[in-house]
């Protein structure tokens, strides 16, 4: 069975959208609440390798979006999840199921102001000590 | 009773170019804890790359890092062109070609400043001086083919800048072939070693376990076990075309010797596909002269000098990007420092630290401080003797050079 298959099966109904881009970037998105345990599975059930995690502001909310790659294959499997809540944004840490996320959700806090709950140390990473608290240079300034 | 002692290194020196700072527990010589602190030259690149247009991230994009500086460019022009479907599909074979010569000269410039670097650290200024000698000519070989010696500013979203002269491949090849024999000697010499041995052997070891708990890339990872190069998993430029016959160098022992082995190893791949890029390459275009840029969003990654170079580009088909996601390879490895000089020794803890190659070489600037009094113990200077230190006293202990 191939990786696009296992992780259909695995996620199963979680899976709110499916986007194959190209042969090798796939994207696909889960809810916010399932987003422990999908990684849990995707890195741990799977054995995916944990690249990166990118954020960013929308109008809808904030969305974050886990790239994993399958090296095997030389695919990118990117876990798309939404934020709804825009004043006091939250989601659950993936820090307890591995190290290498710790920087990537430290870096998420400090630019988007995204609280991730359950991280082990969640402090600034790249910002100045003396840099506002609650001024989040990721963050888009309304404009009208 | 335990003595706790504080021991920060870092961050600025005017030799390193990425500042940072690691603040060292240590307990009488056994390192017990770390802290990393990043962010010293953190300059913005991901908001500025928002008000700039496309042809002009490339540029900005090169200067995250000078040593590595083809290959944020390169995954930054991978990530626009996955909008258009991937490299291939746009990218003429030549300019694959050229991509793929400086992607490699690099390799082998990065790869010889960290063995001097490494060497410096452990008290072998001959292979300081020599690494960086033969340095030099990889540096004439990036002027010949981009006019640069750093930052080529060559790649552009459907191609290259610069074409590569015909009349200079030969005097390449024959560079390229004056360089191979002082990889092997150098491969020899630390392979023969003792007492290179007995410093970088079982030091600062990171298991397979924990290099994929800690997702780290690169050498780090392949150093461990791990089985992961940019290059044969999800191919660019030349590799695209199956045209050169290279293979992945891989170690098992996680520790600083298999990390040496790698790259070394590494270097003598990248003179034998530079040679082989040489002799294919094809006449033709260098640039797709694209204009627009597709709405969507794009994903390209390299094979960095210390591992997979990730860009993510999210377009809404205006002439600037929404969003643009770096992940550096430093930034994975850097962080598994935590756990690969913890338990070690204070006289280890630089190299450990240099080991995963962070654009690190700042041991000049450090101090030991004593956390009940805050009374400075030692300067930097004095832990790179430290290590030094270290050497001499095996040296001294082996007179014929090799243990009884």
């Amino acid at each position: 069975m191939n990786m696009r298959d296992r992780i259909k099966e695995g996620l199963g109904n979680k899976i709110l959208e499916w986007d194959e881009r190209s042969a090798r970037r796939i994207y696909f998105s889960v809810d916010a609440k399932e987003v422990y345990k999908s990684v849990e599975f995707l890195f741990k059930g799977l054995g995916l390798r944990f690249s990166t995690a990118s954020g960013i502001d929308l109008p809808e909310g904030f969305e974050i979006i886990y790239h994993f790659s399958f090296d095997k294959a030389g695919e990118i499997y990117s876990l798309r999840v939404l934020i709804k809540d825009k004043l006091r944004p939250e989601i659950a840490s993936v820090s307890p199921l591995f190290r290498g996320a710790e920087w990537m959700e430290r870096e998420m806090w400090e630019m988007l102001g995204i609280n991730f709950k359950g991280h082990p140390n969640l402090k600034r990473l790249l910002l100045a000590d003396d840099w506002p608290e609650g001024e989040y240079p990721l963050r888009r300034k309304n404009v009208s | 009773m335990s003595h706790k002692v504080i021991v920060p290194i870092g961050p600025y020196h005017p030799l390193q170019e990425e500042p940072e700072f690691f603040q060292l527990y240590v307990e009488g010589e056994k390192v017990v804890d770390i802290d990393i602190i990043i962010g010293y030259n953190h300059r913005g690149i991901e908001k500025l790359a928002e008000s700039k247009h496309y042809d002009q991230i490339a540029f900005l994009v090169e200067r995250i890092c000078g040593i590595c500086s083809s290959s944020h460019p390169y995954a930054y022009v991978l990530a626009v062109e996955d909008l258009f479907g991937g490299e291939a599909n746009i990218v003429p074979e030549r300019a694959l070609y050229i991509r793929t010569i400086i992607d490699e000269l690099q390799r082998i410039h990065s790869h010889l400043l960290w063995l001097g670097l490494a060497g410096h650290f452990i008290g072998y200024n001959t292979v300081w001086m020599w690494a960086w000698k033969y340095r030099e000519p990889v540096l004439d070989m990036f002027e010949m083919v981009t006019g640069n010696r750093n930052n080529y500013a060559m790649f552009r979203i459907g191609g290259v800048r610069r074409d590569l002269k015909d009349e200079d491949i030969p005097a390449l090849k024959k560079m390229l072939d004056e360089l191979l024999p002082s990889i092997k000697m150098f491969y020899g010499a630390i392979n023969d070693d003792p007492v290179i041995r007995a410093r970088l052997k079982e030091v600062g070891t990171l298991t397979k376990e924990q290099a994929i708990d800690w997702c780290v890339v690169g050498p780090t990872a392949r150093a461990s076990g791990v089985n992961i190069d940019i290059r044969r998993d999800e191919p660019y430029g030349a590799f695209l075309l199956n045209t050169i016959d290279w293979n992945v160098v891989l170690e098992k022992d996680g520790d600083i010797f298999a990390k040496t082995m790698v790259r070394i190893l590494e270097m003598e791949d990248s003179i034998n596909i530079i040679n082989q890029a040489l002799n294919k390459i094809p006449k033709g275009e260098i640039d797709a002269n694209v204009k627009d840029i597709p709405i969507g969003e794009g994903i390209g990654r390299v094979e960095a000098p210390r591992g997979e170079c990730i860009h993510y580009i999210k377009s809404d088909g205006t002439n600037r990007p929404v969003r643009h996601k770096i992940r550096a390879p430093s930034f994975m490895n850097v962080a598994s420092d935590k756990v690969a000089a913890v338990g070690g020794t204070i006289s280890d803890a630089t190299l450990t630290l240099a080991a995963v190659d962070p654009c690190y070489c700042c041991t000049e600037r450090v101090a030991v401080i004593n956390k009940a009094d805050d009374k400075k113990i030692m300067n930097g200077w004095d832990l790179v003797k430290l290590s030094r230190e270290k050497t001499d006293k095996i040296k001294e202990g082996w007179p014929n050079g090799r243990p009884e």
